[in-house]
């Protein structure tokens, strides 16, 4: 077994641990910082709903290790809503009903907010094309492509 | 799910990476590790030590250099996906960046790791061997060059030794009047492919194949070279005639096992019919469609 200290940035926050080498990050968030937007669902890394943003990009937090973390900056969905104030995609999920039972949810949210930074103005196939790493087991996707549609237009308009 | 416990190192170097294998008999190079961990979850996997390459830097790069197409092995298969380069010039490699996984894994995921774990199932075996691909391995000893026929020796089983690491892969640059194309059947994003064809030609000015590589993915042990149905096209006509006769060559060539995924004979029908369908986009494309 073996301990590593790792310094991890999360949402902007500084984080330091002792993390033995065998801890996944999404272990690390729930269960060491108390994190508990981040769910996890199949284990099995297929259901992306443990979707995190590392270094920009989204990544399933259950197949990555805790210690691979160190030196990164980790966003989650407890990063989004700034001040009180949901963050575009969050209130575009809400407006257009993109989620039922709300478990993939943050996974969803984590991956179509690195979508519009990448590609702002995305047409359907591109976002469901960038969204087929997560899985809804609820809506049919619809409505959930809605909202990526929707957040977009609120984005550029702002 | 937890991985049994492991040592953990994370080199900057190649070299002391070669090192840490050589050191311990039961190491594991940890690349993008979206099939490493979640084996290692399974418990089908407990390696004593992980060899973290994620942080040597310059292993991630896609270049065309020397008559060739260079990619770094830490290069992930998103950085292939939306490359410019491999959109413009390379169509089966930008074919299978769209399709390895899903989008999420294929940020982690790395064109070196998706050959070195030799799974039959991955997406890019098939590719290279469809491209006549090499790959550079870096050891105690420096560099050593591989062509990609002689890389995959069996289920999981790569001729890299053990304290070897891959280091990089080399396609051929495209030449004029040449073309890819590569088709997979899935039953889901994410899934392995139940069948999947990777074609690449390269036509003469009377629409003769001057070359033709042809790979399957997941109908055997290991990515199969349909070799018949290549000998079998060269010098001919780029006609649907046949590509329909070199595909049940390749339907042959196969070796695919029923799974859950489907019987046997299923399997080989697929490889038919996808063969006729790479192929031919692959010469739509040759030919500048």
């Amino acid at each position: 077994m073996s301990q590593h200290q790792i310094q991890v940035t999360i949402n902007g926050k500084a984080y330091e641990a002792d993390v033995e080498a065998r801890l996944l990050l999404v272990h690390f968030l729930r269960e060491k910082l108390n994190m508990t937007g981040t769910h996890i669902g199949c284990d099995t890394t297929s259901c992306g709903v443990c979707t995190v943003l590392f270094n920009g990009k989204p990544v399933k937090s259950c197949t990555l290790l805790a210690v691979q973390a160190n030196g990164a900056e980790v966003r989650t969905v407890e990063g989004l809503a700034q001040n009180g104030k949901l963050h575009p995609v969050q209130e575009a999920f809400h407006e257009k009903h993109g989620l039922q039972c709300g478990y993939c949810t943050p996974g969803m949210l984590m991956t179509s907010v690195a979508l519009l930074e990448r590609n702002p103005h995305p047409t359907e196939d591109e976002i469901r094309h960038g969204l087929s790493g997560n899985l809804c087991r609820c809506t049919g996707y619809t409505n959930i492509v809605k909202a990526v549609q929707y957040a977009a237009e609120k984005m550029a308009e702002s | 799910m937890i991985p049994p416990s492991f040592d953990y190192v994370a080199p900057q170097t190649i070299s002391d990476a070669v090192a840490a294998l050589s050191q311990n008999e039961n190491a594991k190079v940890l690349a993008g590790g979206q099939s490493l961990i979640p084996v290692m979850r399974f418990r089908l996997a407990s390696p004593e030590v992980l060899v973290d390459i994620n942080r040597i830097e310059g292993l991630s790069y896609i270049r065309e250099e020397d008559g060739w197409l260079k990619i770094g092995a830490m290069t992930r298969e998103a950085d292939v996906e939306h490359s410019s380069l491999v959109s413009e010039r390379y169509p089966l490699l930008a074919d299978v960046a769209r399709v390895i996984s899903d989008p999420v894994v294929r940020n982690m995921g790395t064109v070196g790791g998706n050959l070195a774990n030799a799974d039959p199932g991955n997406d890019q075996p098939a590719t290279m061997l469809a491209y006549g691909a090499e790959v550079v391995a870096t050891g105690p000893n420096g560099e050593r060059v591989i062509p990609i026929g002689s890389f995959f020796l069996g289920l999981y089983e790569s001729a890299l030794a053990r304290d070897e690491i891959l280091t990089e892969v080399r396609v051929p640059a495209p030449r004029p009047r040449s073309g890819g194309a590569y088709l997979k059947f899935e039953r889901k994003v994410g899934d392995f492919g139940t069948v999947a064809v990777a074609a690449q030609v390269e036509l003469d000015e009377n629409d003769n194949f001057v070359s033709v590589g042809l790979g399957l993915t997941n109908v055997g042990l290991t990515a199969i070279q349909a070799a018949a149905a290549e000998d079998f096209l060269k010098g001919k006509a780029a006609s649907e005639d046949n590509i329909r006769q070199a595909a049940s060559l390749a339907a042959e060539a196969a070796q695919p096992i029923a799974d859950f995924r489907g019987s046997e004979e299923y399997k080989r029908s697929l490889v038919k019919t996808y063969t006729v369908r790479a192929l031919r986009k692959a010469v739509e494309r040759a030919k500048g469609g």
